[in-house]
């Protein structure tokens, strides 16, 4: 039977601003049944973003909704959770927006291991403002500021949450729509700070500049290279040359920070 | 049992064309930027339309 999308979803809101084919639509839906599946109450959720494409998000889901400064989603999500510790906090951002402008925030908020759930849609480029590079953008591809191939090494968003402190760390893609929900809703059941890194395709920005001739072509592309966590974990450096490793990356139990933060607060109280 | 039946939202539709592809029994064809339903009665009702299409604009019903 059909999903219910629309219990989720602000009316009169549809159709979106994202480009034909753009995969936000598809990360949209995968949280809105990551939603469901967990029995988020509207008024007990926060959804917040900072700026770009992917930050539109909050703009169509019926939650209490934030949109923030460019790359401050985690700072502005930070002090959410820290006021109402009860609430279910999510952010959802670019890869612009969470891991170059927002970089700094990315990596403290993992550090903190703060409870909320980061949905991280890496399309590697900036799409909203006219297809300048990313750190995510591959080395050797074509943005509008690279014309002639992006010099830079490419950030892996999955190893820096890692590196930085996050303790659950996921990666999909917009392919796979049904991983989508259910890595989420893993991440929003896990407590402590959660990344969820979607590999989304940008047809405007990225897609056309780079040889993509259609939306499927690189929804297919990423059919092909993704490649399960356990099945990567039998393959060689050379083998994996090229390929997304998809599933949950990481997973540990580390004291979260506003508990933490509670306890400095009994101690100051002299409790 | 009667094949499930399939709604196209015209409004929401921009025509990427993920549907169509991704039909595994070629259900939906374009009609320039819009996809329509052409052989509904292969319809096998995987929902991979629904769950693929970024605009919200397909809803598969089955009985």
């Amino acid at each position: 039977m059909a999903f219910n999308y629309e219990q989720y979803l602000r009316p009169g809101k549809l159709p979106h601003i994202w480009c034909p084919g753009c995969g936000h639509g598809i990360v949209l839906k995968g949280l809105l049944r990551a939603m469901d599946a967990c029995h988020l109450d509207k008024d007990r959720t926060a959804v917040v973003s900072g700026i770009g494409c992917a930050s539109r998000l909050p703009g169509y889901v019926d939650f209490n909704t934030l949109h923030t400064a460019h790359g401050r989603a985690a700072a502005f999500a930070t002090g959410i959770k820290l006021a109402r510790p009860e609430m279910t906090v999510l952010v959802v951002g670019g890869d612009g927006d969470g891991v170059a402008i927002g970089g700094n925030h990315f990596i403290h908020a993992c550090r903190r291991n703060i409870d909320m759930t980061y949905v991280l849609c890496n399309n590697y480029i900036y799409g909203m403002t006219g297809g300048q590079f990313s750190p995510c953008t591959p080395m050797g591809d074509k943005a509008s500021t690279t014309p002639y191939g992006n010099p830079d090494p490419t950030f892996d968003i999955a190893k820096l949450a890692i590196g930085a402190g996050a303790t659950f760390v996921a990666r999909t893609t917009a392919f796979h729509a049904t991983q989508i929900d259910k890595l989420i809703a893993e991440g929003i059941r896990h407590k402590g700070m959660s990344v969820i890194e979607v590999l989304d395709d940008c047809p405007t920005a990225f897609g056309r500049r780079n040889k993509f001739r259609s939306v499927v072509e690189m929804m297919k592309r990423f059919k092909e290279t993704a490649v399960p966590a356990a099945t990567a974990a039998k393959m060689s450096a050379e083998e994996l040359q090229g390929k997304i490793v998809t599933g949950i990356l990481h997973r540990e139990e580390r004291p979260e920070y506003c508990e933490q933060y509670q306890q400095v607060i009994d101690r100051a109280r002299g409790a | 049992m009667s094949s499930p039946r399939l709604e196209i939202i015209e409004r929401y539709c921009k025509g990427c064309s993920i549907c169509v592809e991704f039909c595994p029994t070629h259900v939906l064809e374009m009609d320039g930027f819009l996809a329509t339903v052409v052989r509904p009665e292969a319809c096998i009702g995987c929902m991979q339309c629904e769950l693929r299409c970024p605009d919200f604009a397909i809803k598969v019903y089955k009985e």
